[in-house]
């Protein structure tokens, strides 16, 4: 754990800082659990009482005093999972995983969980796996799942997830279109920006599939860093109305050929975005 | 002045005191475990509950962090409070059964026997010590902890708070914990070992000059055998 990493976290919510669960859950994704020394630090920064930041640590499931693995898996064992054999499932996990609930895997990759709703009842039993939702699953499935987290889900969705599909997309000032044919990312045509930091400029591409993260820079990958948007022809920037409900970092605004506007966040690594079907969010 | 109606009786107290800090002012006696003054109500353990409203409307208030009203009817001994109030003596007997203080409260209200199933914890959760290092000691060396069937209450991590002063308040506060001193797991002492005031253990190292609030030890008495 690095202090200033911290430091920057209390710093971003500053103006507020009864906002303890919110200044707890930046801590916790960026570690993956609260270090002790973390919590101690957010003691004496915020002026509350170590023993109060603790009870509120381990009073909410979420979060987590110990390490986690690089995977999260969450099991429902709610009453509606429950009688469609939840438990066997989660039983499995146990076996296959070779861990018990709410422990880590020695090789720290998998954190099982047993949760109690995840207020899906219909497509019950549900495995939660990163954030990615697993519907009526029985227990040969198991290994196709965890076998499938290993490979990373987020490459595997693309090509099979029906909520994934292709934007075109163009600048909102000059209609000029901002897809480039000539590089493709995910199969398809990328979307080209430059983009600017600390007085660099050079370009970005981007996936134009919705649902994608996929991004290439010619600073390479960075993250963290929050990036002005340009668009390439016109050189206006592309400056949304809006801030990032995620991070907070302005949104970049492009409109989408068959109507409407998709927003993204213009912080690397940040997944926050918005798609405007009618427009009226502009 | 607000006036009310205690036990039939009309009675006129200050505006912001409370129901239980009226009825002892006249002398209608309320039990009360988590309730001590100079210290904010909390309300935990329900012992001092009351019954105010008439007729159908009528229902149970904890009387120690009710504020008196204007005209309010209260009784502190109906029928249906006594049934409550047993049946929380009973569950907190079920609960701590090695408290002096649980047992005293029990028996003053003819409980010979409790039905429910057995426990033997050495807390009742009334945050009485919690806020005795908060209010009155300004240390806030212990808390709430977890949730549910596991909220304890305790140093944060488990390991000797660096708030905590060995001040004792907590233990003299409490009215369950005489097994909550962890001799066997010095570590891990809210108390900072034994702090009696005529000792049984200032003899034994390693707190051999400590004190004790507890007469017996129980963590002495535990060593003993």
């Amino acid at each position: 754990m690095k202090t200033d990493e911290v430091l920057s976290i209390l710093e971003k919510h500053e103006e507020d800082h009864s906002g303890l669960i919110s200044i707890l859950e930046d801590i916790q994704s960026k570690y993956s659990y609260l270090p002790a020394e973390a919590l101690k630090l957010v003691a004496e920064q915020t002026g509350r009482s170590l023993v109060d930041i603790y009870g509120v640590a381990t009073f909410y499931k979420s979060f987590s005093l110990k390490p986690r693995g690089k995977h999260l898996c969450s099991v429902c064992v709610g009453t509606a999972c429950h009688v469609r054999g939840a438990p066997l499932i989660a039983e499995e996990f146990q076996r296959q995983l070779n861990v018990k609930a709410s422990e880590t895997t020695p090789d720290k990759e998998f954190t099982l969980e047993k949760v109690n709703c995840l207020g899906a009842c219909a497509i019950g039993p549900i495995v939660v796996m990163d954030g990615h939702y697993f519907s009526n699953v029985n227990s040969p499935q198991v290994n196709q799942i965890i076998k499938k987290t290993k490979a990373g889900l987020d490459d595997a969705e693309i090509k099979e997830d029906r909520r994934v599909y292709l934007l075109d997309v163009s600048c909102p000032r000059c209609n000029h279109s901002l897809m480039d044919p000539s590089r493709h990312l995910d199969g398809s045509p990328s979307i080209r920006v430059t983009v600017s930091t600390e007085g660099e400029h050079g370009w970005l591409r981007l996936s134009s599939l919705y649902g994608s993260f996929t991004v290439e820079s010619e600073f390479g990958l960075r993250t963290d860093t929050i990036e002005d948007f340009f668009c390439p022809h016109c050189h206006a920037e592309l400056k949304g109305a809006s801030q990032c409900p995620l991070c907070r970092a302005p949104m970049v605004s492009m409109i989408v050929r068959a109507g409407g506007v998709v927003q993204i966040c213009s912080r690397r690594g940040c997944k926050g975005h918005m798609l405007d079907i009618d427009g009226s969010g502009l | 002045m607000i006036t009310l109606t205690i036990n039939g009786l009309e009675v006129s107290v200050e505006e912001g005191s409370t129901l239980l800090e009226a009825a002892q002012f006249y002398g209608f006696p309320i039990p009360t475990l988590c309730h001590m003054e100079g210290l904010t109500p909390y309300g935990a353990c329900r012992l001092c509950v009351v019954e105010i409203g008439e007729g159908p409307k009528a229902k149970l208030v904890s009387s120690c962090t009710y504020p008196a009203q204007e005209g309010l009817k209260v009784r502190t001994a109906s029928s249906r409070v006594l049934k409550a109030r047993k049946m929380i003596l009973e569950l907190l007997l079920a609960s701590c059964p090695q408290s002096k203080v649980i047992q005293d409260l029990a028996s003053a209200h003819q409980i010979r026997q409790q039905r429910f199933r057995q426990e033997h914890e050495d807390c009742i959760l009334c945050g009485l010590c919690v806020r005795m290092c908060k209010e009155q000691m300004v240390a806030q060396a212990i808390g709430f902890r977890g949730r549910g069937e596991k909220r304890s209450i305790g140093t944060p991590f488990d390991i000797k708070s660096e708030q905590c002063r060995l001040c004792g308040g907590c233990i003299y506060v409490c009215p369950a914990c005489q097994l909550r001193c962890t001799f066997t797991e010095p570590d891990k002492a809210i108390c900072g070992g034994c702090a009696n005031l005529s000792p049984p253990c200032v003899e034994k190292e390693p707190f051999d000059d400590m004190m004790c609030y507890m007469q017996p030890c129980v963590a002495c008495e535990i060593k003993k055998d």
